[in-house]
């Protein structure tokens, strides 16, 4: 990675953390706070994305650099780990077992099937 | 709520500062750090540690006071911003899927659900020592 360009995946990780929180808040404000249902929907969406800029990178589609740009940075500080972690603790402490399972269990399949039609999106593209 | 938007802007940009540094940091492990067998167990160890300090930084807080002023800023500036960008659920997201449709499925069992109960663990762990006296 060149410096220029490691620069560039930093500035987009920043905007990415900028937009996961100006998103969640928003979400948060119409949902309440029940279930992490912001953090749920970043992960999710991210996971789909990264699926497709993933993809076209293998297939020489996507410049490197701009799978760098866009999916280490940009998409790796859009989504995030930590908190679905903590919400997901915090929802075990809060005595809520079923909403821990869907956030804790079901929600990172998800993310891992969302994943894979990007793949096949941009298999297809 | 005129009051919360004039106050948005800096709020954001203690995320962006914060998500710049933790995703320089998460890039510049991950040029360090190779892959194992496919596995990417800089992402495993990233995310596992960042989910053990965000628990910690919350739980600290939250035994300081209320989430206002300075600790909110903090808050912002440390866990939404460098912890949320250090860490990544796409990255994970994908390379699983990337194991799985390469065959590799063990490998990909054991790599997400592997990360994803270490990090309950990480943030469980950091939240009872953060939340202790």
């Amino acid at each position: 990675m060149t410096v220029p360009v490691f620069v560039l995946v930093a500035l987009a990780g920043g905007a990415g953390a900028t937009v996961r929180f100006l998103l969640d808040r928003a979400i948060r404000a119409r949902t309440g706070a029940a279930f992490p249902l912001g953090t749920v929907l970043i992960n999710c969406s991210g996971s789909l994305l990264l699926g497709v800029i993933a993809g076209l990178a293998a297939r020489a589609v996507l410049p490197e650099a701009v799978h760098l740009v866009a999916g280490t940075g940009f998409l790796g500080g859009y989504t995030t780990f930590s908190a679905a972690s903590v919400e997901t603790v915090a929802l075990l402490a809060g005595r809520r077992g079923a909403l821990a399972v869907l956030n804790g269990l079901v929600v990172p399949v998800v993310t891992v099937l969302l994943a894979a039609v990007g793949l096949g999106i941009a298999a297809i593209g | 709520m005129p009051d919360s938007h004039s106050r948005t802007l800096p709020l954001a940009a203690a995320v962006f500062a914060g998500g710049t540094a933790g995703t320089s940091l998460r890039a510049g492990i991950g040029l360090v750090v190779p892959s194992l067998h496919a596995v990417p167990v800089a992402t495993i160890a990233i995310n596992v540690v960042g989910a053990f300090a965000l628990g910690l930084l919350l739980a600290t807080l939250g035994r300081r006071g209320s989430d206002t002023g300075g600790r909110r800023t903090i808050r912002l500036l440390l866990g939404t911003g460098v912890l949320g960008g250090f860490t990544t659920f796409s990255a994970l997201a994908v390379d699983t899927a990337v194991l799985a449709g390469r065959g590799q499925s063990l490998e990909a069992v054991l790599y997400c659900a592997g990360t994803v109960l270490a990090g309950l663990a990480a943030a469980a762990a950091g939240s009872r020592i953060g939340g202790a006296r």
